[in-house]
C-alpha cells in the first residue's frame, strides 16, 4: 500500500524536476530561470525526498529526509533572494518583455553601486564621487 | 509483501534515474552557455539540488538509507556555495 504512495511522489517529482531543468534551459533572462529553478526545484527534490521518507519506514532515516526537506524550503528562498539582489543591482539585463520594474523607480541605482563597490583609495579606475557639485 | 509494487515494474527507478539525468544535462547546458555569471550561478544551484533528488531515488533503488545522509551534507554545501558566489557577485563588478 505504501508502495503506491512512493510511486506517486517519485513520478510527480520527477517531472517537476524536469520541469524546472526545461524551466532554466528555455526561460528568456535570469530572474525568469530563477522562477523556474526555485519553485519547481524545491517542490521536485521535496516530493523525491519524501517518497524515500515513506519507502523506509524507519523513524530515523524518515526523520533525516524530513530534515533535507526542511532544509531546503528554508535555504532555497534565501539563496534565490541574494542571486537575484546581487544580479539586479549589477544590471544583469533584462527580457525585452518585461512589462514592470518597479524596483528601478524606487531605488537610487547610483549610490547603491558606490555603496556595494567598496571603494579603496588606491583604486585607479574608480571614478570620483558625482554628490559633490563644483559650484 | 512490502516491495511487491516496485518489483511488478521492473524498470522503473531506472526510467526514473534517466529522467533525472536528461534534467541534469539540460541544467549542465545552461552552466555551460548562460551568457552572465548570476545563470551559472543559479544552474550550479540546480545542478546541486538535482543531486541531491537522484541520491534519494538511489537509497530507494539499492535499499541503502545511508546515502540520505550525504544528501544532508550536499544539500549543506550547495547553500553555502550558492551564498558564496551571491556575495562574491554582489561585492566585485560585472562581468
Amino acid at each position: 500500500m505504501s508502495e503506491i504512495f512512493v510511486i506517486i511522489f517519485l513520478i510527480v517529482g520527477t517531472l517537476f524536476v524536469l520541469l524546472s531543468a526545461v524551466g532554466v534551459f528555455r526561460m528568456p533572462d535570469l530572474y525568469s530561470r530563477m522562477h523556474a529553478s526555485t519553485k519547481a526545484g524545491t517542490l521536485g527534490v521535496s516530493c523525491l525526498l519524501f517518497a524515500a521518507a515513506i519507502h523506509f519506514g524507519d523513524l530515523g532515516v524518515s526523520t533525516r529526509a524530513l530534515l533535507v526537506i526542511a532544509f531546503l524550503f528554508l535555504t532555497a528562498p534565501v539563496a534565490a533572494h541574494m542571486i537575484a539582489q546581487a544580479a539586479y543591482f549589477t544590471d544583469v539585463p533584462q527580457w525585452h518583455g518585461t512589462v514592470m520594474d518597479e524596483l528601478r523607480e524606487r531605488h537610487d541605482l547610483e549610490a547603491s553601486a558606490r555603496e556595494q563597490a567598496l571603494p579603496s583609495p588606491e583604486d585607479p579606475d574608480q571614478p570620483p564621487p558625482a554628490s559633490s557639485p563644483i559650484t | 509483501m512490502i516491495f511487491a509494487a516496485l518489483q511488478t515494474y521492473p524498470y522503473f527507478t531506472e526510467v526514473i534515474l534517466i529522467t533525472l539525468i536528461l534534467s541534469l544535462v539540460l541544467t549542465f547546458a545552461r552552466l555551460m552557455m548562460g551568457p552572465t555569471l548570476p545563470d551559472r550561478v543559479i544552474a550550479l544551484d540546480l545542478i546541486g539540488i538535482i543531486t541531491v533528488g537522484i541520491i534519494s531515488v538511489f537509497a530507494i533503488e539499492y535499499e541503502q538509507p545511508v546515502f540520505l545522509v550525504v544528501a544532508v551534507v550536499l544539500a549543506l554545501i550547495a547553500f553555502i556555495g550558492t551564498i558564496a558566489f551571491a556575495f562574491f557577485i554582489a561585492k566585485g563588478r560585472t562581468l
